[in-house]
């Protein structure tokens, strides 16, 4: 079992950032009134970051990773969750070793 | 949970059968990704015991990802902490609407109660807060089983990760991505989010590509936010 001491502070760091996060909303909650085009944008908050985090891989990987992304989303459209994952990774692997 | 009257013992117990009951499709979704994540975490050298460190404490899946994506030795710890700032900065807004939704909460339970905030478990405490009140026994019968789940899938992960070879020949690299697209399907609200997600991923795909991570990360996430800021006014 082993423990690093800068991957521990690491994880740490990250740990206590997170709940910093996580209890924030606590406090600002009441000067929060949010409508319109705020509103918009607080709704906006969890796609856009979502995306943003795989952008990357879907679509500055290469042509295989951007068409499997695709037929994801289109997965996305009619299938639940987990379905959605094994379609895209179904059709990664098959891009990769067929094409 | 010690907030309730004595007379209410039949609203507690289906309170918890309730969040048991829309937490476990969201456990059996998060096994395969944690047992994605603890091998990715084998694959970069992070011992089992860091990785399930990692799952306990930080429990945020994204961030969780990205932080193994950018793990090198020496470790970045500032770029990792930053990185996780930035993507799970959503929590306060989530928490932010949460926060009077929790009325029913002392303030050790909220406390504790949003060590365990997620996107999943913040999505189902909306929508049951939508038709009645939110309760410490619905909140922590979800909150107390998904770690179950995403610990022990990380574990079982990261033990087997040095068996199964290279992830990217079983397609492991993509899951993130693919979960991440069915994800924001969960969020869509029609044409207006389709406008997000174009500018969210065209400017994190560019910022990728010129600066590197984690910037992609604010970059998309910014440039979405104002594209809804931009369109999403007059619709309301």
């Amino acid at each position: 079992m082993r423990l690093d001491p800068a991957t521990i502070l690491a994880i740490l760091g990250m740990a206590v950032a997170t709940y910093l996060t996580r209890i924030a909303g606590l406090f600002v909650a009441g000067n929060l009134r949010l409508r319109g085009r705020t509103k918009a944008a607080f709704d906006a908050i969890p796609p856009a970051v979502l995306i943003a985090v795989i952008a990357p891989s879907a679509l500055a990987t290469g042509w295989r990773e951007t068409l499997a992304a695709a037929i994801a989303a289109l997965a996305a459209t009619r299938l639940p969750l987990l379905a959605v994952v094994g379609v895209g990774v179904a059709a990664v692997v098959a891009l990769r070793h067929l094409v | 949970m010690s907030m309730l009257a004595a007379g209410e013992p039949r609203s507690l117990l289906a309170d918890m059968r309730a969040g048991v009951g829309d937490i476990w499709p969201i456990m059996v979704a998060a096994t395969p990704i944690g047992l994605l994540f603890g091998a990715l975490c084998a694959a970069k050298g992070l011992s089992p015991a860091e990785s399930v460190l990692m799952s306990i404490l930080v429990f945020a899946g994204g961030a969780q990802f990205a932080a193994v994506e950018l793990w090198t030795y020496p470790v970045p710890v500032a770029t990792l902490v930053f990185s996780t700032l930035l993507i799970n900065a959503r929590h306060i807004l989530m928490g932010a609407s949460l926060a009077p939704k929790l009325g029913r909460f002392s303030w050790p339970q909220r406390l504790a109660g949003l060590y365990f905030l997620t996107d999943e478990s913040w999505a189902l405490a909306e929508r049951r807060a939508q038709h009645s009140p939110l309760m410490p026994a619905y909140w922590f019968a979800v909150a107390a089983l998904l770690p179950v789940a995403w610990v022990g899938s990380t574990l079982v992960g990261a033990m087997a990760g040095s068996l199964m070879g290279d992830p990217k020949q079983i397609g492991a690299d993509f899951a993130f991505t693919a979960l991440f697209i069915g994800l924001v399907a969960g969020f869509w609200r029609g044409s207006a989010t389709g406008i997000v997600v174009a500018a969210s991923g065209a400017a994190s795909a560019v910022v990728y590509t010129l600066a590197g991570p984690p910037w992609h990360v604010l970059a998309g996430a910014l440039c979405g936010i104002a594209a809804a800021f931009a369109v999403g006014g007059d619709k309301r």
